[in-house]
């Protein structure tokens, strides 16, 4: 084991320690001081950093890469060409990556353990902090596109989590449940993705997928149909972790969570995971004119969408995620447009600009007004010069249309969900009847079946 | 060790128990049936771990019945078996004693036992056809109808004995017919669309408990392994196989519909429950294994997420899933449990469910990329269901009560146990992973579905 693997060890493994202590804690019911929660969380992430900042500096001095962490085969059926392999992959997409999350999780992490002291919720809170930043570590490190799922799942779990903080309350809850619901859509398109690539390539490797060669060279050798259908499962699970139309609706929601997860998980690092899946499958589609037209569309439709909708939003979190979602669609249109190293610094810069808003949103009419005390007058509250081209009906349909956040939720509530609940609703209805009727009490029965649907 | 009748005793034990639950009163009933329910345990896990193989028995040595067969197929569930009833019967604490059949608990595992120990295809449809008597009774004696349950266990009793009967007849109509009624058998059984009705009303009318142990064990798969598979031609492997995924897809949209907490997890358990025989009947040696290995994460996951419900339910009465009720503040621990076990079921990470999900998804994808889909989308609507339940039942209000609710020492020890199994098998699943393969290598050789062993790794 060289150096550069035993600090990539420390890398992954001082928060997955941290995350186990915390979770063993919370589940013999020995919970921890509010001290000892916030030393290990710190502890975790500067050792983390430091780790981190010791391979990039290796890896300039001698002049790799990439390195590799591989911890072998998770499980194994050799004859069939079976293995979930778990392997770390440290190259230029992946550094700049890990270095900015250990960043944003650490300053967040000394915001929120002032922000929630003494909050009943202190050890959930850090508890789903360390489950994001292990899966966040996870799936930005990933050499193999199973353990980029694994940490794919854990960045769902804890973003869902962190949503329903305040879980006494119904909203955040609803609210956490829809972004659940939007990140299993995501998760089962990635899924199936995943499992027809290794299918396809035989490999589960991203080195040997991409013909070894690194990031952001190679391609991918499959044929253009299953590159298509590979490349629109993932663009969908990108769209569903990083809020592209149609999923857009979700970013908003998500700001009912307390101010540090809205600002580190929706405005900084979460929200970018779809837009990293895409750098990171970059090879596939670079090798597609076709698929980068639909991913550039895609970005470009969300970004029109995001600016519309948040420059009309009541809220400020809710202004600032729709900003948020309007970035990620300008580096989705990079992405499209094959700007790799564009849309890696796009992430990084747009990360930290928007983590900063966020955490300064509550204080956000203090800041104006010290701003306006400074200049000594009124900030400039103006519109473009194109709406005043548009005549006053125009301009309130498409005020209503961006107040409204587009209708998008509104459209999959009655074009998805409603004829789903209603059809299964209708399935019990019949499941009941013909319950009823083989009991040989119908009337009962058929009674006590409404009242159950209803 | 081998010269004694060791795997016999598997059913022995909780029969002895059994008679002695007839005997004493309540209160004894319950220390009996843990300690017959424990010993079972040890023992079971005792010999499969110890990789002692089954000997003739004392019926085999007094009458010439050589019944006891136990091979690496059946060895893992005879501990996971063992399991599910020792923790069920541990969780049945406080008034939930009042309304629990032990001794029908303890009958019930005799058969179950027995039924797994035995490849003796007449002592096997005897065995299952007898463990539906335990439920019958039970719903006899709670003054329910038993109409539903009557029909379809009626149903499933007739085609599993005509079925057996005929498949020892050689003219090709008598095998057709009873490679059908079979089939039907295992579907009736293991509760696939249509025949699912028994299990929603059982659910409902029954004690959570005798119901959680009426469907874990999943003895439906069982059969289905033992005298379906070996004789069936591949279009009936097919018709259970659709029939299967598309109870998975339909039981997991109606688990997410569901307002009643019992009547949404049985149809989770049904969805996770046919996933197992979709794996099974692709008779592939990856498709088998990955069936064999969601059998054991879905039976130790979900039965430990129906102790969990099973014991909210005893606080708080039968859980409605239309309102929130806000119980994290109360039982925190229960409320980690419940995600973690549930999630567990779904194939998350870190968890006994993650591989087999991974496994059967893998092999479903590559027989068919269309039916992998269907897999993937039963899955996800399965972990929605698992998440609105958590946020109903822990979450969305401020519960107050004066009563205390926090989880007793008997269920602590249950949920932490099991907790412990289920994040041991999901951080290290290669030996589970690899036993259940060479268990589908091993009975698709037997079943010659697969050249010899050298063959198969020479390809």
């Amino acid at each position: 084991m060289n150096a550069v693997q035993i600090l990539a060890a420390g890398v992954v493994g001082f928060p997955v320690i941290a995350l186990v202590v915390l979770g063993l804690s919370g589940l013999l019911q020995r919970p921890l001081s509010e001290s000892t929660v916030d030393r290990i969380a710190k502890a975790s992430v500067a050792l983390g950093f430091s780790a981190a900042l010791g391979i990039l500096g290796i890896m300039l001095w001698t002049g790799e890469r990439a390195a590799v962490l591989d911890l072998g085969n998770f499980v194994e059926i050799g004859t069939e060409h079976f293995h979930f392999h778990m392997e770390f992959l440290f190259d230029r997409l992946s550094i700049p990556m890990v270095l900015m999350s250990f960043v944003l999780v650490g300053v967040i992490g000394s915001f929120a353990n002032i922000y929630l002291q003494g909050d009943a919720g202190y050890h959930r809170f850090f508890l789903s902090f360390s489950m994001f930043l292990v899966g966040l570590l996870f799936a930005f490190l990933a050499g193999t596109i199973e353990t980029l799922f694994f940490g794919w799942e854990l960045v769902g779990l804890s973003s869902a989590l962190l949503i329903a903080y305040f879980h006494e309350r119904k909203a955040p809850v609803e609210n956490g449940l829809w972004v659940w619901g939007v990140y299993r859509i995501a998760d089962g398109a990635f899924l199936l993705a995943a499992l027809l690539l290794h299918h396809l390539t035989g490999e589960g490797e991203f080195m040997r997928m991409v013909s070894a060669s690194p990031w952001p060279e190679g391609g991918l050798h499959i044929d253009p149909w299953s590159t298509w259908i590979v490349g629109i499962l993932l663009l969908i699970a990108a769209a569903g972790k990083s809020g592209l139309v149609p999923f857009s609706g979700w970013l908003p929601r998500a700001m009912e969570g307390p101010t540090p997860s809205s600002a580190v998980f929706y405005g900084a690092l979460s929200i970018h995971l779809g837009a990293y899946l895409l750098l990171r499958m970059g090879p596939l589609y670079s090798g597609s004119v076709g698929l980068r037209v639909v991913v550039f569309t895609l970005g470009l439709v969300t970004a029109v969408f995001a600016a519309m909708a948040s420059r009309v939003q009541s809220d400020v979190k809710s202004a600032l995620a729709f900003s948020s979602v309007c970035q990620v669609g300008i580096i989705v249109m990079e992405i499209g447009l094959g700007l790799w190293y564009l849309a890696l610094i796009h992430i990084i810069g747009h990360a930290f600009l928007r983590s900063l808003q966020l955490l300064r949103a509550p204080t956000l009419l203090r800041d104006y007004r010290a701003m306006e005390n400074a200049i000594g007058g009124r900030l400039a509250n103006g519109q473009p010069i194109w709406v005043n081209q548009l005549s006053a009906q125009r301009q309130m349909q498409w005020y209503r249309f961006a107040l409204e956040r587009g209708y998008l939720d509104t459209l999959i509530e009655s074009w998805v969900l409603s004829p789903f609940v209603r059809f299964f609703r209708i399935c019990e209805r019949i499941e009941n009847r013909w319950m009823s009727f083989l009991q040989g009490d119908s009337k009962k029965n058929s009674d006590e079946g409404k009242r159950v649907v209803e | 060790m081998n010269s004694l009748p060791w795997f016999e005793l598997l059913p022995w034990l909780p029969l002895f128990g059994f008679f002695l639950t007839r005997l004493l009163p309540r209160v004894e009933a319950r220390k009996i049936c843990l300690w017959s329910s424990g010993l079972t345990l040890g023992l079971a896990t005792l010999l499969v771990f110890s990789g002692s193989s089954a000997s003739p028995g004392w019926m085999g040595s007094w009458w010439g019945w050589n019944l006891v067969h136990v091979d690496e197929f059946s060895g893992p569930l005879l501990p996971l078996t063992a399991l599910i009833y020792f923790v069920t019967l541990l969780a049945t604490v406080g008034h939930k004693t009042q309304h629990f059949s032990y001794s029908g608990a303890m009958l019930s595992e005799a058969l179950t036992m027995g039924t797994l120990i035995t490849d003796n295809a007449w002592w096997m449809i005897l065995l299952l056809s007898l463990g539906v008597l335990p439920m019958w009774f039970e719903l006899r004696a709670r003054g329910e109808s038993t109409r539903v349950y009557e029909l379809h266990q009626g149903l499933f009793v007739c085609c599993l004995v005509f079925g057996g009967w005929l498949s020892e007849r050689t003219s090709a109509p008598s095998l057709n017919a009873s490679v059908v009624l079979l089939t039907i058998a295992v579907l009736v059984r293991s509760g696939a669309f249509p025949f699912h009705l028994w299990r929603i009303d059982m659910f409902q009318k029954a004690s959570f408990g005798s119901s959680i142990l009426m469907v874990s064990p999943m003895m439906g798969a069982y059969l289905c392994m033992r005298l379906v598979l070996p004789t069936e031609p591949d279009w009936a492997l097919h018709a259970i196989s659709g029939l299967s995924l598309a109870t998975a897809v339909y039981a997991s949209g109606m688990a997410l519909v569901q307002l009643d907490g019992r009547r949404f997890f049985c149809y989770l358990f049904l969805s996770h429950s046919s996933l197992v025989l979709v794996g099974i009947e692709m008779a592939t040696p990856i498709g088998l294994a990955a069936g064999l290995s969601m059998w054991l994460s879905v039976g130790l996951a979900l039965t430990s997420y129906g102790i969990t419900l099973r014991c909210i339910e005893a606080r708080v009465g039968r859980i409605r899933l239309d309102r929130y009720y806000g119980l994290y503040s109360h039982m925190p621990t229960m409320a980690a449990f419940f995600l973690l076990t549930g999630l567990a079921s779904v194939g998350f990470p870190c968890t006994i469910g993650f591989i087999a999900g991974e496994l059967l998804t893998e092999s479903v994808v590559a027989y068919s990329p269309l039916i992998g889909s269907l897999v993937v989308v039963a899955t996800m609507l399965n972990g929605i269901a698992v998440m609105r339940a958590y946020f109903r039942i822990f979450t969305g209000t401020r519960h107050t009560t004066t009563i205390p609710m926090r989880s007793l020492f008997e269920e602590q020890v249950a949920i932490i146990g099991l907790s412990l199994l289920i994040v041991a098998g999901g951080i290290y699943p290669q030996p589970g992973v690899a036993s259940r393969y060479r268990a589908a290598v091993h009975l698709l050789e037997d079943l010659h579905r697969l050249p010899a062993e050298g063959a198969v790794h020479a390809h």
